[in-house]
């Protein structure tokens, strides 16, 4: 499905990934790492919105890496920001309906925002701007990116700056997608309860690939389970990992 | 009325066919249809051109369109349309302008409207501006509107010019009375050379009055735009002024918000905002299967709503 080859990103004299190999197939996948690792921008190099150093991006048999967003979008790829955009005047229906590739369902539109929890009525027509909370961004984002649908949703930390009460329902909305979704979901998180539903975890660290292997065999080894006393996902009490 | 005459329409009233209530169509300086109901009169004026609309008290749920077009080239007018409002109305007036001008003479617009609005009633105004054509002649349009709003009364004017002006000077002048309220969400689109100037004042002399005045313009191309808000309070009231921009290619915007307070208890605020359209949006919409352009373009349809 989707493959990375020596994936290297370099800005501001930094190197944020070194030679990321990675070959993805699964149907739920999650990459989780300390801050600072390389998750976010290796989420955008698959997308497009950041350009790799050097490297390729394989999806579906073909090399994606000179292709901008929107022909990346056309072949199955999908992306929720960690940090929603917030537009002027555009409303929860045009975005949907643009997500969605054809006119304006109603219905269909609804449903997507029913399915994160919001009621339709209420939003349908609210413009995606400051008047929007944080956590309504959040699930307004993942709607769009149900929506948008296809091949791969790329998922950038959704549970990033919401309240406990959001993200109780968000881990609902997530465990939902999986079982209905026809695509498979590549999500950066931190949270214990995304990862135990994943498949295979991708562990970063320092812009590397650390572990990649199945969501049990990388919990166990990173500690990643509050059952075991941990206070974050990854074990690592103290340290600023967002866990 | 001849398909260009038709389309226009379309534009500037989004008519398909001659509208439900009080109407007059002005087509090439003459009346073209005309209609009037029990409660809202339309009289020709003797001593100038132009058409006095009277609304009766308590009139509700009712509308009164008065398009312009132009389609001739050449053509320049100066027309004084004035609104008597009565008291306890709630009423609908979409006015608007198209000239359609594919010959090599310039053609104009100037339409003087004063609205008398009684009290507590409720007005929303809808005006757009709209040009066309592939001639040499130039399209002008320069719009002024005057408002008087009575006590307990509001005014919400939506007002627009979307497309092919070559100039326009807008002027909006408005005394609000005590209890009185008016919106304003002025938007304005301008490419290639063309120029728009919008100078929107208010003058909140009541009690309790408020006002919230917002203007959003695009400039492209080699477009100039100034745009003036200019509030007054004089009373214990509440305005606030917004200029938002969007600049592109090698466009010129002036935002001047202008606050003045002559009471303590008048409560007023600015703000100004000129910038590109912001990448991040273009990202989004791209992730969404739509182009730069295409995603810029959708920006700017949604800023301009």
């Amino acid at each position: 499905m989707l493959e990375l080859q020596n994936i290297c990103f370099r800005a501001d004299d930094k190197d944020i990934l070194t030679d990321v190999n990675l070959k993805i197939d699964d149907k739920f996948v999650a990459i989780t790492g300390p801050n600072g690792s390389g998750k976010s921008t290796l989420l955008k190099v698959i997308m497009g919105i950041n350009e790799p150093t050097s490297g390729r991006v394989i999806f579906d048999g073909e090399d994606i890496t000179d292709l901008p967003v929107n022909e990346r979008a056309k072949r199955g790829l999908s992306f929720a920001f960690q940090q929603p955009v917030k537009f002027k005047g555009l409303r929860v229906r045009d975005l949907l309906t643009i997500a969605s590739g054809s006119k304006m369902d109603l219905d269909r539109d609804c449903s997507f925002l029913k399915a994160v929890g919001l009621c339709p009525r209420d939003y349908i027509d609210r413009e995606i701007n400051d008047t929007l909370s944080g956590g309504e961004m959040k699930r307004i984002e993942i709607a769009m990116a149900a929506a948008k649908g296809g091949k791969m949703s790329l998922f950038d930390e959704p549970e990033a700056g919401i309240d406990l009460w959001s993200f109780n329902s968000l881990i609902d909305v997530f465990e939902n997608l999986r079982e209905k979704t026809d695509g498979n979901i590549l999500i950066i998180s931190h949270q214990e309860r995304i990862l135990e539903i994943a498949d295979k975890i991708v562990y970063l660290k320092d812009g590397k690939v650390a572990r990649y292997d199945t969501a049990e065999v990388i919990m166990d080894e990173f500690g990643m389970r509050r059952g075991r006393g941990c206070k974050c996902a990854h074990g690592m009490e103290g340290e600023s990992c967002n866990g | 009325m001849d398909d260009i005459q038709k389309r226009i329409l379309k534009e500037v009233a989004e008519l398909d066919a001659l509208p439900v209530g009080a109407f007059n169509i002005r087509a090439n300086g003459e009346s073209a249809a005309r209609n009037t109901t029990a409660n809202i009169d339309i009289v020709t004026k003797e001593d100038k051109p132009g058409i006095d609309i009277i609304i009766k008290d308590g009139t509700k749920n009712e509308s009164c369109h008065i398009p312009v077009i132009i389609s001739k080239t050449g053509l320049k007018e100066c027309v004084y349309n004035d609104f008597f409002i009565g008291d306890n109305c709630d009423v609908t007036i979409v006015a608007g302008c198209g000239i359609s001008n594919c010959g090599s003479h310039d053609s104009a617009h100037d339409g003087i409207h004063s609205f008398h609005v009684g009290k507590n009633s409720k007005v929303k105004y809808i005006e757009r501006h709209y040009g066309e054509g592939t001639g040499t002649g130039k399209r002008f349009m320069n719009p002024t509107t005057e408002v008087e709003l009575g006590e307990g009364s509001t005014m919400d004017m939506d007002t627009s010019q979307i497309a092919g002006i070559n100039d326009t000077y807008r002027i909006t002048k408005a005394d609000i009375s005590k209890d009185a309220m008016l919106i304003i969400h002025d938007k304005i689109l301008t490419n290639e050379d063309q120029t728009a100037k919008a100078e929107l004042i208010c003058n909140l002399d009541g009690e309790n009055s408020r006002a919230d005045i917002v203007s959003r313009g695009v400039a492209k191309g080699d477009s100039v735009q100034d745009v003036i808000i200019d509030i007054s309070g004089n009373n214990k009231c509440y305005g606030h002024a917004e200029c938002d921009s969007i600049i592109m290619d090698r466009g010129v915007i002036v935002a001047t918000p202008k606050l003045k307070a002559s009471c303590v208890d008048a409560s007023l605020v600015h703000e100004a905002a000129i910038g590109k359209i912001a990448g991040e949006q273009i990202t989004k919409l791209m992730t969404l299967g739509l182009t730069e352009q295409e995603a810029e373009a959708k920006i700017i349809e949604g800023f301009l709503r």
